[in-house]
């Protein structure tokens, strides 16, 4: 089974999912980081591909891609990473990058290197659900590599259900932040907006603008728990992510 | 290719053959259907078209003229003949689109207009748009332009168009579309993004030709008026693709008819020193769609060059993508010395400056008329060169002084 099923079929409320770039702050921290998110009784990973030009990111995770890239993190060095640590590491591990990365890798190539470094999932925010029920669901249905899919307050019932039935493991729903790394602020929409989608079948995280403790209850109480990027690499560059991690739970 | 042509391409997902499409977060898609809906409702209607027309003639001064370049002519041989769009009013055909995308946007209720701008052109074209409907104008320029395109800059601040300057990467083109598109995304229901070429996710590339193509509409029929023929070829820079699709795209029946794009090819065509997209890249996705791409093996984009600030862009027009594909346009590059060494063939000989742009298509056109004394060029002179004027010649000097 996936594991991220099997993830979400153990546990329902207060999922705590860390993302941070491969390769970052250096090149070789993706293993150690992997084993502090374990360590700290994380629950699943979102490792960034680094892109130059991530239409979906605020300025903090843009930086710090870049630094990954100067520091010459590579999808291809990323599986070797990933190779390396999966003995050590049970989380369920997801990556997350920008469509034409694993297009120039050649999608049936990005398959394999997924399965073989024990990746369970994707996340790819500019690869829209009709160009992937047309052309790539069947290959990462064959895999098992599941394509997460984001919804957005933006989202269309109709859409939301098109998005439903392609979805596989979780809907990632985006809080209402345009780019990752803002605030989130809470109203009588928004929440209307969060209630909708989790009354689907399917489970569901909510990420963008999450950033303490206190937010990441406070988003738990309408999802099965929520996603922290910005405020976890803000804590990596301070050097205290522990430190960050420990004040969570 | 038959006169089904628009209506076929793009297709109703935004696709030229294989190229284009909508690779963009999911909280634009809903904003994107949005904006081609109201493109096909609102521009199709009388209203919109004769109020679309009125501007062009009044505010833009439109047509702009087709000229005999009399003693190029007698120099290179050949009959060497400019659609003039530097005298469109802001000097450049970016007006051309930005007055549709803006009476559109006005027609949407929207009520602030974003946009990258590389050479400063598009970007003034579109702040002359927001003062013209009365809306807001928020313009993101990398920094090394800023410094470049000066005048542009003080011009668009004139307008009363906020400039954001963009610090990262290379800081150019690029960068500064990055950044504009993350603006976009902060709030896409009272923002529109007016993209300054035939790129970008559907519909802009679509909605962006249809702009232009009044360019090739006027070509075709003056040419034909001063010389009761077709010009036997037709050339245009090429950075995203609008001034070339513009002229092109009234000749596409024309098998008589040769079309070609000149891109930059900066210092040399060696990674990094150049953006000839269409000579030497590789499919691949950007900013939202699909097209050639300059990358290396990793899908990251390579850093481009030119000494033509429009021009500097490392992915180009899906269209153009697929004429390349379909042979219909026939696309080469030019250095940045044969562009300034036509920059200043042209002030000198005609009495015209041509923006570092157009200079390209320029120094092609002589190259053509050298090799064929016998044909007819029609170049788009797609903009005017005083902004590029302090750059060339800091950078360069006057011909025949030692800089
Ligand atoms: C005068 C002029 N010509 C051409 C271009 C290139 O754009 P496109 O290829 O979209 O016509 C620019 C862009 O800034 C420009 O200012």
């Amino acid at each position: 089974m996936n594991r991220i099923d099997q993830l979400f079929q153990t546990k329902k409320k207060n999922i705590l999912s860390i993302y941070f770039p491969a390769g970052y702050p250096h090149l070789n921290d993706t293993n150690s980081t992997l084993e502090l998110l374990q360590k700290k009784g994380v629950d699943l990973v979102e490792i960034g591909i680094p892109f130059s030009d991530p239409l979906a990111d605020g300025p903090v995770i843009q930086t710090a891609a870049k630094r990954a890239l100067d520091n010459g993190m590579s999808l291809k060095l990323l599986f070797q990473q990933l190779e390396n640590a999966r003995g050590n590491i049970a989380m369920p591990l997801i990556l997350m990058g920008y469509w034409n990365t694993v297009y120039k890798y050649g999608v049936d190539h990005f398959l394999a290197d997924c399965r073989k470094s024990g990746v369970d999932g994707v996340i790819l925010p500019d690869l829209p659900v009709e160009e992937y029920e047309e052309d790539y669901k069947a290959k990462f249905e064959l895999a098992g590599i599941y394509n997460i899919l984001l919804v957005t307050p933006q989202t269309t019932r109709e859409r939301l259900m098109q998005i439903e039935k392609s979805a596989k493991g979780f809907l990632y729903m985006v809080s209402s932040l345009a780019t990752t790394g803002g605030i989130l602020h809470y109203d009588s929409k928004r929440e209307e907006y969060f209630k909708k989608v989790s009354q689907l079948d399917i489970p569901s995280l909510i990420g963008f603008g999450i950033h303490n403790k206190e937010s990441f209850q406070h988003a738990s109480r309408f999802a099965n728990g929520a996603i922290i990027g910005t405020a976890f690499i803000k804590a990596l560059q301070a050097g205290n992510s522990e430190k960050f991690l420990n004040g969570l739970r | 290719m038959t006169t089904n042509y628009f209506k076929t391409y793009p297709d109703e997902k935004g696709y030229f053959g294989n190229f284009g499409g909508s690779f963009i977060p999911d909280e634009l898609i809903k904003e994107m259907n949005n904006i081609n809906d109201a493109y096909y409702s609102i521009s199709k209607s009388h209203e919109f078209i004769s109020e679309l027309r009125s501007i062009r003639k009044h505010f833009q001064g439109r047509p702009t003229p087709v000229y005999y370049c009399n003693r190029l002519s007698n120099k290179y041989g050949g009959r060497i003949y400019l659609k003039r769009e530097d005298l469109n009013h802001t000097g450049a055909h970016k007006l051309n689109h930005c007055m549709g995308e803006a009476l559109l946007a006005k027609y949407m209720g929207k009520k602030k207009l974003i946009a990258e701008t590389g050479a400063g052109q598009h970007g003034v074209a579109l702040a002359t748009a927001a003062a013209y409907f009365g809306l807001e104008c928020e313009i993101h320029m990398g920094e090394v332009d800023i410094a470049k395109e000066h005048p542009n800059v003080i011009r668009m601040q004139i307008l009363g168009a906020k400039v954001v300057p963009v610090s990262h990467g290379l800081k150019t083109l690029k960068e500064a579309v990055d950044s504009a598109f993350q603006a976009y995304l902060q709030d896409p229901i009272n923002t529109i993004y007016c993209i300054g070429s035939v790129v970008g996710p559907h519909p802009f590339p679509m909605m962006v030709r249809e702009f232009q193509r009044v360019v090739g509409i006027e070509a075709r029929d003056q040419y034909q008026e001063m010389t009761g023929e077709l010009p036997d070829n037709i050339v245009a820079c090429v950075g995203g693709g609008s001034n070339a699709i513009g002229l092109f795209s009234a000749f596409l029946d024309d098998n008589e008819c040769k079309l070609h794009g000149v891109e930059p090819a900066g210092r040399s065509l060696n990674k990094g020193e150049h953006a000839a997209t269409l000579s030497l890249g590789k499919p691949g996705v950007i900013h939202g769609f699909k097209c050639y791409l300059l990358q290396n093996e990793q899908g990251e984009p390579d850093p481009v060059h030119s000494v033509a600030s429009g021009l500097d862009y490392p992915g180009v027009g899906p269209e153009h993508s697929m004429l390349k594909d379909l042979n219909k346009v026939e696309y080469h590059s030019i250095t940045d010395k044969e562009c300034i060494d036509a920059f200043y063939e042209l002030s000198r000989s005609e009495g015209i400056i041509p923006a570092l742009e157009s200079a390209h298509a320029v120094a092609y056109a002589l190259k053509l008329a050298k090799a064929n004394p016998k044909q007819s060029i029609l170049v788009n002179l797609s903009g005017r060169g005083d902004k590029d004027i302090d750059f060339v010649v800091d950078e360069y000097g006057l011909p025949g002084s030692s800089k």
